[in-house]
């Protein structure tokens, strides 16, 4: 297994510690002097930088939100003079006014480091075609992983997004060795291909790098099956730098998350506490090295939790895993935190458990109930009605060992749940308020 | 090898150093860049106890020193280089080194090891073999440099703090004593913490750099990243003058 850059990826976790301090204070220092909106923040806080000594100080700290990006449209958090930025990227904007993002010149260097490494970590190196099916423009992910792949040596081809058929045509002629693009759409690619005659077998494709949207495990498997290869997760933001917060080493046991460049937080989103590590809950990003757009406390809104065990691959830093939604899907049952997609998890690891569910809350007395829905397929068909309540104790069980709340399990008919893709469909709220 | 966090130093009322942080790893140059005033010679003086910190940690190798007296200091392994070479003019070239080695004739330690270390000085800076017998006062402001770096070398630290080695002198010399900076390095393998008014010159040498600015860091970053960061260039290294944007 390669590492792209040992002395921070591997660096003991004291010393981490050692640099995030130095890093954070510096960071501190520079933004209350640039960034009118942090110093105005911090002191309405009533917080000095220097009143930050050690990691945990960080937490006296205010957050930034997605709203204090959209107040200072579009330059108002940039920490540099606009001259001393050479790339300016920014989101959509369809919920509002976009959020504007600027690069210096080091910046740029440190993204494309940074890829480099999960790149690296994912198996991918110097040999490899690297397709990048990512749509290149103010998105910050095509020209990402686009620079990441140059700094590893592969040969990168800037396909761009669409136009499916070429896709297909170029990585069958061209040999491309990795794709990079969204999970949903290497699906899209499968089916195309399937209509079109196209083997995925006679493929060179050997890896795939997904992300820059949620995906389930089923959809992973999926993907492998289908396109015959294997997919890897890697997790970032365009409001923290892009793609290369974190990603998946050759183990995939969650995303290691560069701690020399970011410190991750877990928050409960409702009460903004921050959360022991391990538990799940809304992860809060700040920069560590970013010159021209340094975010502090940034809630990402992304659900995930830390592991800072140690990684058989030897990176000492710590992993993030698969987000698991939105805090927006978040559901609050009798005042614990749940999120639809943990549960589908649960039921993803349970043998002959098909990922067709649905979640019905009620509320009976003054109590919410959650009921889990689970089609019936021939592998959990059981003739004895022993075996079959055994079965639903064991779901209830695993379900309860996750989420600390009690469920009830229900089979219902095979194809009664509807087939949508997106977590409202599965979730229907009877709960009277 | 040495971890500094929050140190707080003070001149009087005046708060020369606030919450300073910083590290080296064995065997790396790692200078600290700055304008006047900014505290850079205090983090020396902070971490050699000429002016001890109020508050904050000094681990080097593994145990605390702050508190500790500047000769105990000095035992463990670290030695300056002051600012101004400040040699004891009257005394002969040789009296100079042989006086750096002070601690090592209170250790009993043998007079040949120390002759030989006073050699391999000669080796490493040729003009001050030459001038062995002069007195330190007649040298020229680069020899007396030499000197000075000499003199803290013969009580074979392995952390070597310096203090503006290059002031006021011609840049052929600067670059005579910045080679020989990164030689120690290179074949002795000695840490080498380096203030410098000349950040370009440091920053050629060095792995790593921080940038202070009225007692406090406001980056740190690999040297070869600073030279390009635009507000170390036209602060430090004298580009972009004419174009100075005023927030």
């Amino acid at each position: 297994m390669q590492i792209w850059d040992p002395t921070y990826e591997c660096m003991p976790r004291e010393e981490i510690a050692q640099l995030q301090l130095e890093r954070l204070q510096a960071t501190l220092n520079r933004v209350y002097k640039t960034v009118t909106c942090y110093k105005r923040k911090f002191d309405e806080a009533g917080i000095d930088p220097e009143d930050v000594q050690s990691l945990s100080d960080l937490a006296r700290l205010p957050f930034t939100t997605k709203e204090d990006l959209r107040l200072n449209y579009p330059y108002g958090m940039f920490a540099v003079p606009l001259r001393e930025v050479v790339r300016i990227h920014s989101s959509s904007g369809t919920t509002g006014k976009p959020t504007v993002v600027g690069y210096s010149r080091n910046d740029i260097k440190t993204w494309a480091n940074l890829v480099a490494r999960f790149l690296t970590a994912a198996g991918v190196t110097h040999d490899d075609v690297v397709q990048i099916a990512f749509g290149y423009g103010l998105f910050t992910g095509a020209f990402g992983l686009h620079y990441g792949a140059e700094a590893v040596g592969a040969s990168v081809i800037p396909m761009s997004s669409g136009n499916t058929e070429k896709q297909i045509m170029i990585m069958q002629d061209y040999k491309t060795t990795a794709l990079v693009c969204t999970p949903s759409y290497a699906l899209t690619m499968a089916d195309r291909m399937e209509r079109m005659g196209v083997d995925p077998k006679g493929l060179s494709l050997r890896v795939g790098l997904f992300g820059a949207e949620p995906w389930s495990e089923a959809m992973r498997r999926e993907i492998e099956n289908r396109l015959f290869i294997r997919a890897t997760d890697n997790y970032g933001l365009s409001e923290i730098i892009g793609p290369g917060v974190a990603g998946e080493c050759e183990s995939r046991c969650g995303m290691h998350l560069f701690e020399d460049a970011f410190i991750p937080e877990i928050i409960d989103p409702e009460t903004c506490e921050v959360l022991p590590p391990g538990s799940v809950g809304e992860l809060v990003l700040t920069t560590l090295t970013k010159e021209a757009f340094p975010m502090i406390r940034y809630r990402t809104r992304d659900i995930t939790s830390l592991d800072y065990s140690p990684c058989e691959c030897g990176r000492t830093i710590v992993r993030m895993k698969k987000t698991m939604g939105r805090t927006d899907d978040m559901l609050i049952i009798r005042g614990v935190n749940v999120f639809p997609s943990q549960i589908e998890e649960v039921l993803f690891d349970i043998e002959g458990c098909e990922p067709h569910y649905r979640l019905v809350l009620e509320t009976e007395g003054a109590m919410d109930v959650l009921e889990v829905h689970i089609e019936v397929t021939e592998n959990i068909f059981f003739d004895e009605m022993k075996k079959q309540r055994a079965f639903l104790e064991h779901v209830e069980k695993c379900i309860h060992k996750v989420l600390g709340i009690s469920v009830t399990v229900k089979l219902v008919e095979p194809n009664s749940i509807p087939r949508h893709e997106g977590k409202a469909d599965r979730l229907i709220d009877n709960r009277k308020r | 090898m040495l971890k500094i966090k929050n140190i707080n130093t003070y001149y009087g009322q005046v708060h020369a150093l606030k919450n300073v942080s910083l590290h080296l790893n064995a065997g790396e140059i790692v200078t600290l860049i700055g304008a006047n005033g900014a505290g850079k010679t205090t983090v020396l003086n902070s971490l050699s106890a000429i002016t001890p910190p109020k508050t904050g940690e000094i681990i080097f190798e593994g145990s605390d020193i702050a508190g500790l007296s500047p000769d105990r200091i000095v035992n463990l392994g670290i030695s300056q280089v002051p600012e101004g070479r400040q040699v004891f003019k009257p005394l002969s070239v040789e009296d100079n080194l042989e006086l750096g080695a002070y601690l090592r004739y209170r250790r009993r330690e043998g007079r040949g090891a120390i002759r030989k270390d006073v050699e391999n000085i000669f080796s490493l800076f040729p003009r001050l073999r030459e001038r062995r017998k002069q007195m330190a006062g007649t040298l020229s402001g680069g020899e007396q440099q030499m000197l000075a770096i000499g003199r803290a070398l013969m009580t074979k630290p392995r952390l070597l703090l310096l203090d503006e080695p290059s002031m006021g002198l011609a840049p052929l010399v600067v670059k005579e004593i910045f080679g020989v900076i990164e030689k120690l390095r290179g074949e002795k393998g000695t840490t080498v913490l380096l203030v410098e008014q000349n950040a370009k010159a440091a920053l050629a040498i060095a792995d790593r750099g921080y940038v202070l600015e009225t007692g406090k860091v406001l980056l740190e970053e690999k040297a070869s990243e600073l030279l390009e960061n635009k507000e170390v260039q036209r602060a430090y290294l004298g580009k972009d003058k004419k174009e100075i944007w005023e927030r």
